[in-house]
């Protein structure tokens, strides 16, 4: 029992991220009909928008050392505890939350900037078109972070206050082995928020339903005079902020380095895959069903039954969902279906 | 399209023969002609033509050839460990052994299409990665890599009681060493080979029902054909041309390891196809032969070269070229295979070798008009709409 609850909480932030990634894809794919294979890069960005701002924040100046008398010796420390003194160290060890800040209006610009620059080209051209000229793209953006960041991942710890492990077994009754550290739990609330925002969006602005319309059948909103292709930037925009700030909270979970998003990237077409194209609810469900069962599939009891099943799990049940069930979990009769 | 005279194609096959064996000579000036470099021309330009066969003539855009490759690459090795030191035996039961491999995956993966064949594709390209480096280890010896050692049984070469010798034996052709110059001519002439099967395929009858398979499948459908067993034997000949080249990698370097079998290594080599021109005879193996020669070239650069490079330039200007152009090479040359690919597909779909086409038309409309490129299948119907891939 207690290994269950704990695989399964295992699951949810790593369920969450998948989600966010996956909504962003569906919601792009679902009005731009455009298949992007940039957004791993693009979540990977996120996670280097938490390292620059960590790096932002502990820009250092050399103050002498007086602990030390015998000779003179500098250490390195940050502006912010030189002009605020404590609440510059608050805002340190801040900086991945805070780098949400910085993501939002740099992931909305390099969003706005990759539709109308490329994306716009592609509307109508193949889907393999599209998959080659985004899939290059992720290439370009992976490699400028790796030669301006380096090879090598870039730890970005969560804040202090929550760096532990919540005994979340002693809540419930449960035996005390159910500790889950605090920081997924945030990750999973805070994915949840934003996809409950995104869905809010979607589902009470006129904006959002202009939108909705769009994925549904976008030909005849056209007809009816609303300039679809414009909010289509707006769109791109919305679906690269989310998986930028999915990236940037990501990073006390796994250390980033340039090569994260593709990991990301093959597993979320999956999960858009076994949801359903064009379908956002399927999306999120199939994020935290695969995150689950993902979990669920590295405990030692199944990989003793099933050797090797952890490794491949996902991709498992992504084949015999599209041979069984060709929409996926819940996607719309007539999209994509080919 | 017009009928190509089968005088012509063999005038092709002349000239590609002759292109390719005198690379060694006609490359040297580049930089490129020693054996190692020209090796790897060739296996990828065979990887290419498979891929082609493929994507080129039925348009299925698969994401997971190199499992083929890396399939090829791991039974090469046990050959040469549990059997003899000779290449063919080796590269034989790859080819066999990644076919057998394609036909299942592609059994599978071929029930849908468009882009949910490219990540059923994709989906089991991993799974074989991801047990090549867990589960099967004791198969493919996991992240080490799976290496010749000198006690390796090699039933075959002991009952002809051939010789072990000192430290680990190489690779062989009845006795000729598979290493140097000789080992770029076994696969140079493989790769003429290969041309040769790949250009009587695009010709054949069985070739035409391909290029059908993507211009129109369902009006192919409706006409009573079944376009499954077409694209099926398209996947898994691409697929036994993938296992032959990674029996060559083994070949000419007995060592397999699973990092062949990442999709970012099948990435590659669609980035070939197309920047040679999808479709194409020559297409392919002209993007393997560029994309292999610019990695060499463009990750040898380094700060110092770039520095006496621009050194006519004054310092002030120098300082910031030398910069940004050194975010182009060394580590990071990849940046320009995806800024290079990136300007391809958006102004040059078609690859090269639609750039030389449209230049023929453009300088020589009346030869143009005549008779197609030399490539043959040179793409001139339009782009499908979206929502047909």
């Amino acid at each position: 029992m207690d290994a269950i609850v704990l695989q399964l909480l295992n699951g949810l932030d790593k369920g969450g991220a998948y989600a966010l990634i996956a909504l962003g894809l569906t919601l792009i794919f679902g009005t731009l009909g455009v298949v992007n294979f940039t957004h791993g890069a693009l979540f990977m960005l996120g996670a280097f928008c938490a390292v620059s701002m960590q790096m932002l924040l502990r820009t250092s100046k050399q103050v002498k050392d007086t602990s030390v008398t015998f000779f003179d010796s500098y250490i390195d420390v940050p502006y912010l505890q030189v002009w605020f003194g404590d609440t510059g160290l608050q805002l340190i060890n801040y900086a991945v939350p805070l780098s949400i800040l910085l993501a939002i209006p740099l992931m909305l610009l390099i969003g706005i900037l990759i539709e109308r620059g490329l994306i716009r080209r592609f509307y109508h051209r193949t889907h393999a078109d599209q998959i080659l000229v985004t899939f290059g793209l992720a290439i370009v953006l992976q490699e400028l972070i790796k030669s301006f960041f380096g090879a090598n991942p870039i730890p970005s710890p969560a804040p202090a206050l929550f760096a532990g492990s919540a005994n979340i077994g002693a809540w419930f009754g449960l035996g005390d082995s159910v500790s889950y550290p605090w920081w997924r739990m945030v990750y999973f609330a805070f994915s949840l928020v934003v996809i409950a925002l995104v869905f809010a969006f979607l589902q009470f602005t006129t904006f959002g339903m202009v939108v909705r319309a769009g994925m549904r059948d976008r030909e005849t909103v056209g007809l009816l005079g609303i300039h679809i292709e414009r909010r289509f930037t707006i769109v791109f925009g919305i679906a690269v902020v989310v998986a930028g700030i999915a990236g940037a909270m990501y990073t006390p979970i796994v250390t980033p380095d340039y090569r994260m998003g593709m990991d990301f990237l093959v597993l979320s077409f999956v999960v858009v895959v076994v949801g359903g194209m064009g379908s956002l609810p399927g999306a999120v469900a199939a994020g935290f069903l695969l995150g689950i069962l993902q979990s669920f599939a590295s405990m030692n009891e199944v990989k003793q039954i099933i050797p090797g099943i952890d490794q491949i799990i996902i991709y498992l049940v992504a084949v015999v969902i599209l041979l069984t069930r060709p929409r996926g979990l819940m996607g719309r009769k007539g999209v994509m279906e080919d | 399209m017009a009928p190509v005279s089968s005088r012509e194609d063999r005038l092709l096959l002349v000239a590609f023969a002759v292109a390719v064996l005198s690379g060694p000579l006609v490359l040297a000036p580049f930089g490129a002609g020693y054996p190692d470099l020209l090796q790897k021309f060739a296996i990828f330009g065979i990887f290419a033509i498979g891929y082609n066969i493929l994507f080129g003539l039925t348009g299925y855009l698969s994401f997971g050839h190199a499992a083929f490759l890396g399939v090829g690459s791991y039974t090469a090795v046990w050959s040469f460990k549990l059997l003899t030191m000779n290449v063919l035996p080796a590269v034989l039961l790859s080819i066999v052994m990644s076919g057998l491999f394609a036909l299942l995956i592609g059994f599978i993966s071929l029930r849908r299409s468009g882009i949910y064949f490219s990540i059923l594709t994709l989906a089991f390209a991993q799974m074989s990665y991801n047990l090549a480096y867990s589960v099967l280890t004791p198969i493919t010896n996991g992240e080490t890599g799976l290496q010749l050692t000198r006690t390796d049984p090699r039933i075959v070469d002991a009952m002809f009681s051939i010789p072990v010798g000192q430290g680990i034996p190489s690779t062989s052709l009845f006795g000729i060493s598979m290493i140097g110059w000789s080992g770029f001519y076994f696969c140079a002439t493989l790769l003429i080979l290969s041309f040769y099967l790949a250009m009587r395929i695009t010709r054949s009858p069985f070739g035409l029902m391909l290029r059908a398979v993507k211009s129109n499948q369902n009006r192919l459908k409706y006409t009573g054909v079944n376009t499954r067993s077409y694209a099926l034997t398209a996947f898994v000949i691409s697929g036994c041309y993938a296992g032959l080249a990674g029996a060559l990698l083994a070949v000419t370097d007995p060592l397999a390891g699973a990092d062949r079998m990442q999709w970012t290594a099948s990435g590659e080599i669609v980035l070939m196809t197309i920047l040679g021109g999808a479709g194409t005879l020559l297409g392919p193996v002209l993007g393997a032969g560029i994309i292999k020669y610019l990695e060499n070239i463009f990750s040898s650069f380094n700060h110092q070269i770039l520095h006496n490079f621009f050194s006519f330039l004054p310092d002030a200007i120098e300082k910031p070229v030398v910069g940004v152009v050194s975010l182009f090479v060394g580590e990071g040359w990849e940046l320009t295979l995806g800024v290079l690919f990136l300007v391809l597909i958006v102004f040059l779909p078609g690859g090269l070798m639609e750039g030389v086409r449209r230049l023929r038309v453009r300088f020589f409309p009346a030869d143009a008009a005549g008779s197609v490129t030399a490539g043959g299948a040179a793409k001139s119907a339009p782009r499908a709409v979206p929502g047909q891939a």
